[in-house]
């Protein structure tokens, strides 16, 4: 059996915690159960949705203490299902909750973790391939482990349609001390400041210390408005406080994927590409045309991007008008 | 306050890595070294907190003795001691890691209020020594935190999830692991550096156990192979990009 550890938020399931089903079915052998573990009875009915991806038996770990999410309890809830199932593998999305997760689980049991593999093999050793420096280089390595713990890169696999699977629901009640309840969501904040997230925008306009100033980045709010898009940065304006770092794009910043990236006056360092290099299409605005970022652009324009954008945005704006 | 900060050196190149001709290893005989943004913010945070609560910074890291160069710098922004566990140069998996850090807290004998790591390493990304390090000290952590505060004993973090941010509170001694974008770190200064040099610096050499997460070989993601079209140079361009973005659906 395969356990996947299925992150939920509130009783919502995520694309990313489909993605952890199908790779667990993805590790499985023909006719091998994958089970799933899903904390908190707020998940009841996610639960049952699950079964509809091809999972044997969702494991709902129920407490009354468990009211949101909880790092520390779901690892010892996982460690304790895995004590009585022992399954060949546990594993997860390799996003901020599947990794930490995991680590707990790690130290809890005292197993190695292989974070962020794009393949696996299991076996003695498991053979795991993992994404260095957010990808820009890649590891062979051996996971030395009666039960491997894994988490893969996102996007890594698909989530599959929901099919007509038939698994079953078991709740169980971990036992938990008050330290592995300690560390919980207490509140949660709305973000404040509107507009396009980072994440959803179809076209980003970007900006690096070419940019200036703070003030220059008006000329990209100006045409991102037209182009319906979201501002991004490289780590220099944010480090400079050009910007807001929740902007940062990159190995340390967010990571995108819209249709359009405009990079202006960004150089393309392999920490900033890691951030935006599957984006669909990649425009670049630079006064050097020999900038590494020119080599994974699929256009360019070469000059100063204090006098191009202007142009760009009157051009657009009339078009727009025609 | 007792503040401890982990960092880890490791080459900095914005480019394409080269490898060593077994493919086992980084060629970094031309690059310079850095810690990630990430553990740069931790450094950054440890010494706010110790300027606004008193007491002492600590830094630590495990690495070549070359690492005495990462923790110089830190010290330069403020940091106010080092602890150098010495290594050949081999890769330690996350386990081995923590627990020769968590042996070195141990031995030190400090008992720090507030132990900050980076959310995840630059180099290897295991997401891992923080969290291991705070079980095997009995402490609570929270991680990726891009907001943390500490009042009145308790560590108050802030990071963001599905719906807006979340928000974690936990009572000190507290492990916290951060984010790029946490806070800005400063730039030293030469006086910074010159009182760095004369900071003390512990060191020691712990034994390598064998690694359970074992790095056999590295290879390089594939070239591109791209090159961008140039649409002109200048102004005059404007014409041919909103052309492009009328190809491509953009307006
Ligand atoms: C572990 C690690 C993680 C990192 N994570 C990130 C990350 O998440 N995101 C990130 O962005 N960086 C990250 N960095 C930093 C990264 O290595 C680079 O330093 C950074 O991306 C460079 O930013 P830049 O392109 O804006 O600046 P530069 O590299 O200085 O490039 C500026 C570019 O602007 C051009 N330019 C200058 N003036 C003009 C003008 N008037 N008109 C047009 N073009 C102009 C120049 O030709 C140049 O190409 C990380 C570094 C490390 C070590
Ligand atoms: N060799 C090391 N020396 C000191 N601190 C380390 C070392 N390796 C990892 N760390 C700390 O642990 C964090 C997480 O590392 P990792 O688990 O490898 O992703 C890093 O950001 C550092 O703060």
């Amino acid at each position: 059996m395969i356990l996947v550890y299925v992150d939920h938020d509130r009783g919502e399931l995520s694309e990313l915690s489909l993605q952890a089903v199908a790779l667990g079915r993805s590790l499985a052998e023909p006719d091998e159960p994958v089970d799933a573990l899903v904390v908190g009875g707020s998940a009841l009915e996610a639960a049952g949705s699950l079964a509809a991806y091809g999972i044997t038996t969702v494991h709902l770990a129920v407490h009354d203490a468990l009211t949101d999410y909880t790092p520390v309890a779901s690892a010892r809830a996982a460690a304790e299902l895995a004590a009585r199932l022992a399954p060949r593998a546990v594993v997860a999305i390799g996003d901020q909750r599947g990794n930490e997760v995991m680590a707990h689980l790690g130290a809890i049991t005292d197993l190695p973790v292989a974070a962020d593999c794009t393949e696996v093999t299991l076996g003695d050793p498991t053979q795991v391939v993992r994404a260095r420096w957010g990808g820009n280089l890649i590891e062979q390595g051996l996971l030395h482990a009666a039960t491997p713990l894994l988490t893969l890169v996102p996007h890594t696999v698909r989530a599959d349609a929901p099919g007509d699977g038939v698994g079953q629901i078991e709740e169980f009640t971990p036992e938990l001390t008050e330290a592995d309840l300690l560390v919980r969501v207490v509140d949660r904040v709305a973000e404040s400041h509107g507009g396009i997230s980072l994440t959803d925008a179809k076209v980003i306009v970007s900006g690096g210390r070419g940019v200036g100033s703070a003030e220059g980045f008006g000329l990209l709010e100006d045409l991102a408005g037209l182009l319906g898009g979201a501002i991004g940065a490289s780590r220099v304006v944010t480090a400079a406080g050009w910007r807001p770092h929740d902007e940062q794009v990159g190995q340390t910043g967010t990571k995108v994927s819209p249709d359009l990236y405009i990079a202006c006056g960004i150089s393309g360092a392999s920490q900033h590409l890691a951030g935006c290099h599957t984006s669909k299409t990649i425009l670049v605005i630079n006064n050097d045309a020999d900038a590494p970022i020119m080599a994974h652009a699929d256009y360019a324009v070469i000059g100063d991007l204090h006098k191009i954008l202007p142009a760009i945005i009157d051009a657009t704006r009339t078009a727009k008008a025609g | 306050m007792e503040v401890l900060v982990c960092i880890k050196r490791v080459p900095l190149s914005g480019g394409r890595f080269v490898l060593t001709d077994d493919q086992t290893e980084v060629d970094t005989r031309r690059l310079g070294f850095t810690i990630s943004p990430h553990e740069e913010c931790a450094v950054e945070l440890a010494v706010q907190l110790v300027e606004a609560n008193g007491g002492a910074a600590t830094v630590l890291s495990l690495g070549t003795p070359e690492s005495l160069e990462q923790i110089r710098e830190s010290m330069a922004i403020g940091i106010d001691r080092g602890i150098l566990l010495e290594t050949d140069g081999a890769e330690w998996d996350a386990q081995g890691t923590a627990t020769a850090i968590a042996d070195a807290i141990r031995a030190d004998g400090t008992e720090f209020d507030v132990m900050l790591f980076g959310n995840e390493s630059a180099d290897a990304a295991n997401s891992q020594v923080g969290v291991r390090v705070a079980h095997l000290l009995g402490r609570p952590v929270i991680t990726g935190l891009q907001g943390m505060s500490v009042t009145e004993g308790t560590l108050r973090g802030e990071r963001a999830g599905a719906a807006g941010r979340e928000v974690f509170e936990v009572p000190l001694p507290a492990v916290a692991t951060v984010k790029d974008g946490v806070t800005i770190p400063r730039y030293p200064s030469v006086p910074g550096r010159i009182r760095a040099k004369k900071k003390p610096v512990a060191q020691s050499t712990p034994t390598r156990p064998e690694p359970r997460l074992e790095k056999v070989s590295y290879t390089l993601p594939a070239e591109t192979g791209k090159r961008a079209t140039v649409l002109g140079t200048g102004p005059e361009a404007a014409a041919a990009v909103v052309e492009v973005f009328r190809k491509i659906g953009a307006i």
